[in-house]
């Protein structure tokens, strides 16, 4: 049976049919649908974990106790998480460990492009690249296998174009095995200095039998072509020289850690020129470079962004070994979409409010990293997961104060690892005021539960955090809980605060406004209009940054042109109404 | 390489861009293609840049259409239209809906929407279909299946079997808008056919 499946889907099918028996994941764009997908298979116990160290040592333990065990993240989870993924080399994966690594190449969602593969190199691990949606469903199979026989986490790196991208996928059927349970081995298990002196040589001996496996295995193959032009590829590269250059030899890298020197060895010379065509660092063309076989790559194809078909055609050209055909169009240039809060976000009137009221805001990976655009322009600093608490008691020490210092953290950020910088920022008696937004879900990766939404990914209820008392007793006495639908009182509690160099926390208490989607029918009220009889035309409304507020055709006596309100987008959160200095913004059935 | 078609749809989020393309898809699919369709769910949940690349044919590597290479493009919005202007063949087709989004940051200074985008796509493409979308789902009595009204226009430039479109429609909308979905990509097909 066949099914088109995107590259998040495969890996899910690969689990389900390679008989997986336990998948954790944090939600992180774009790995989040690996865990969501894998829920429509009741043979996998799926759960989400807090943040990604967690998720790697449940899946430690899992897979010590002898499962097979899936981690998913996206590249900068894979930090939070390089503690135990470094350290577990030494130890093994007895059950079988795939850690997914979903890179972003190009930052479509994400604050830096790192590539990966530097942590299967750091950690002694193989790297599994697959090139399609097949790929990433057939490479499963084999990377628990060879996770298995050689007692290794196998690090598995997709791509957002990976992940994303759809194509026709051949189906098998579940093949199921015993969880073989734990099996007692001190000099293994634990990683006490003296025990890891031994192991660490043990490890060094599987990488070198990795390099042999690397040597012989099918995922890395050959396709013979009429020019004598040889290219050495990995991941979605592959599909791009495919595309360009179906006539040149091509040795595509399925494991792209340890390398097949020889086979590159014997690639080589069987062609003239050799380049080395992958995306983000130039981590095989180095190696190989350093093997003292020569090749080019990163000369003529770029270290950062994503690649198209169009780049690696421009690097061929570049490289002399293809006609330039006819020049490129250039894109016309298009006003921005840029991403804006959605109508009723109950973050927005916090944004609105911070910009007014001058803090110093030092923000969080989130929605709400959005309040940093015009025209809310509110934020200062965003760096990464839980950075927002850390850094403004930074500011605080160098200032002296916490006066007028902010720190803005969602809920499922600060589950993740916020709650040790508000610890600190207790222990440190910084003055700084720290806003939890929370909106009782995972919202930008698109609704993912967490420890304080009372649910998990599999639908069992569970205790949800209550945050007043978890910040209580981590020793917080301001606590404030808002509703940030309440313009008004958002910003005279955030005054306030700002205003004292006592440690403080603000709640706020409404939900999202799109996840989860049951939720929806509870948030929506009674839209705005725009009362054209009222509205002075000053566009005061605009600097609340909602997509339902829009120019509209009719103007004022003076001729300024006035406001309108998509009844379709409206939420009622009331925040523009608030905002209008001449009530011109009413309920529709005001009238 | 020249056998495979390449359309990309285009629009703004909230548009339903995305489930269109995954109509296609699957239609091509069904019709025993080699499909890939490509697309980055990013940060904006609405108002945002859409695009998705389909292409199908009998062996489809790159998921992303080159540029200069597609064969159709079906614009839910007039800027978008104008915007992926450079990925269309020069003897491609552009279908437009007239729908214009302006979005909100239109309303800051040193940022304009285009005077005229329909137009300017005009000027530049010789086989532009334009269809005014959003009124006829509107007459329809359902905005919402503004997306399929377009599909069935896309339907009249690409050669896949009526029947599989509609057997993905089927599949695809939610429960009992079926029919009501079937008609908007019935009125979608007529009203090409009618203004050629």
């Amino acid at each position: 049976m066949k099914a088109i499946l995107s590259g998040n889907e495969a890996v899910a099918r690969g689990c389900y049919e390679s008989g997986l028996h336990i998948a954790t994941a944090y939600p992180g764009t774009p790995s989040t649908e690996i865990l969501e997908n894998i829920t429509q298979y009741p043979e996998i116990k799926a759960q989400w974990a807090p943040n990604e160290k967690v998720a790697f040592e449940v899946a430690m333990g899992a897979c010590f106790e002898g499962a097979r065990t899936l981690v998913a993240m996206k590249h900068v989870g894979l930090n939070v998480a390089a503690d135990p993924f470094m350290s577990v080399s030494l130890i093994g994966a007895p059950g079988g460990l795939i850690v997914v690594t979903a890179d972003d190449p190009g930052m479509h969602s994400s604050q830096n492009e790192q590539d990966n593969r530097t942590y299967a190199k750091f950690a002694g691990y193989p790297c599994f690249e697959p090139a399609d949606s097949q790929e990433s469903k057939d490479f499963i199979a084999e990377a628990l296998r060879i996770s298995i026989e050689y007692d290794v986490p196998v690090l598995y790196r997709m791509t957002t174009r990976i992940c994303h991208s759809k194509g026709i996928v051949e189906l098998g059927d579940r093949v199921d095995y015993p969880i073989s349970g734990f099996q007692p081995d001190p000099k293994k298990f634990v990683v006490l200095p003296a025990h890891a002196r031994v192991r660490r040589h043990w490890a060094l001996e599987r990488l070198h039998r990795l390099t042999e496996y690397a040597e012989i295995t099918p995922l890395n193959t050959i396709e013979t072509g009429s020019r004598p032009i040889g290219v050495i590829t990995n991941g979605i590269s592959y599909q791009y020289v495919c595309e360009i250059m179906p006539d040149v030899s091509i040795l595509k890298l399925g494991v792209s850690y340890p390398l097949p020197m020889q086979k590159i060895q014997q690639f080589a010379q069987s062609v003239d020129q050799l380049f080395v065509i992958e995306e983000l660092e130039p981590f095989i063309e180095d190696q190989i470079l350093a093997a003292g076989i020569a090749c080019q790559g990163k000369q003529f194809w770029p270290t950062t962004g994503e690649f198209t078909p169009d780049i690696v055609q421009i690097g061929f050209v570049k490289a002399g070994v293809l006609k330039e055909t006819s020049a490129f169009v250039k894109p016309e240039e298009v006003i921005a979409r840029p991403p804006i809060f959605c109508p009723g976000c109950p973050h927005r009137a916090v944004y609105v409010a911070l910009n007014k009221l001058k803090a110093t805001v030092s923000s969080d990976i989130g929605c709400y990293t959005l309040g940093a655009l015009p025209p809310l322009s509110a934020t200062d600093t965003c760096v990464e997961m839980g950075a927002s608490i850390g850094v403004a008691v930074g500011m605080a020490t160098a200032r002296g104060s916490g006066k007028g210092i902010v720190a803005t953290i969602g809920d499922s950020t600060f589950m993740h690892s916020g709650m040790t910088g508000l610890l600190n920022a207790v222990t440190q008696n910084a003055g700084i005021t720290v806003v939890i937004l929370d909106n009782s879900i995972t919202a930008m990766t698109g609704g993912q539960h967490h420890p304080g939404t009372g649910k998990n990914l599999d639908g069992r209820s569970s205790k949800p955090v209550e945050f007043a008392k978890l910040c209580q007793s981590l020793g917080v006495d301001r606590i404030k809980v808002i509703d940030p639908y309440d313009l008004i009182q958002t910003q005279e509690v955030l005054k306030a605060e700002m205003e004292t160099d006592t440690l403080s926390v603000v709640l706020t208490n409404r939900p999202c406004a799109l996840y989860p989607p049951e939720n929806r029918k509870k948030v929506l009220q009674v839209p705005f209009h725009v009362n054209t009889d009222v509205c002075i035309g000053c566009h005061a409304c605009f600097r609340v940054s909602c997509p339902a507020i829009s120019e509209a055709d009719t103007k004022t006596k003076k001729g300024l042109t006035q406001s309108c309100i998509d009844p379709q987008l409206c939420t009622g959160c009331s925040v523009c109404a608030q905002v209008c200095p001449v009530q011109a913004i009413q309920r529709v059935n005001h009238e | 390489m020249s056998e495979i078609k390449n359309i990309l749809l285009v629009g703004v989020g909230g548009q339903g861009v995305l489930l269109a393309s995954e109509l296609l898809s699957d239609a091509a699919f069904k019709s025993d293609f080699d499909v890939k369709k490509s697309e980055v769910h990013g940060m904006a949940q609405r108002g945002g840049v859409v695009s998705s690349h389909v292409r199908f044919g009998e062996k489809v590597h790159s998921p992303l259409i080159p540029q200069g290479d597609c064969d159709v493009m079906l614009a839910f919005e007039q800027a978008e239209a104008l915007r992926w202007l450079h990925f269309m063949k020069s003897s491609g087709v552009v279908i437009v809906n007239q729908r214009v989004w302006v979005p909100p940051i239109a309303l800051m200074k040193g940022f304009e929407y285009p005077q005229d985008p329909l137009g300017m796509v005009q000027e530049r493409m010789q086989r532009v279909l334009k269809i005014n979308a959003q009124q006829m789902a509107e007459d329809l009595g359902n905005p919402k299946v503004e997306n399929t009204l377009l599909l069935g226009t896309l339907s009249t430039v690409i050669e896949l079997p009526v029947t599989i479109w509609q057997d993905v429609i089927r599949a695809r909308v939610p429960k009992g808008t079926d029919a009501l979905n079937l008609r908007a990509f019935e009125l979608g097909l007529q009203s090409v056919t009618g203004e050629k």
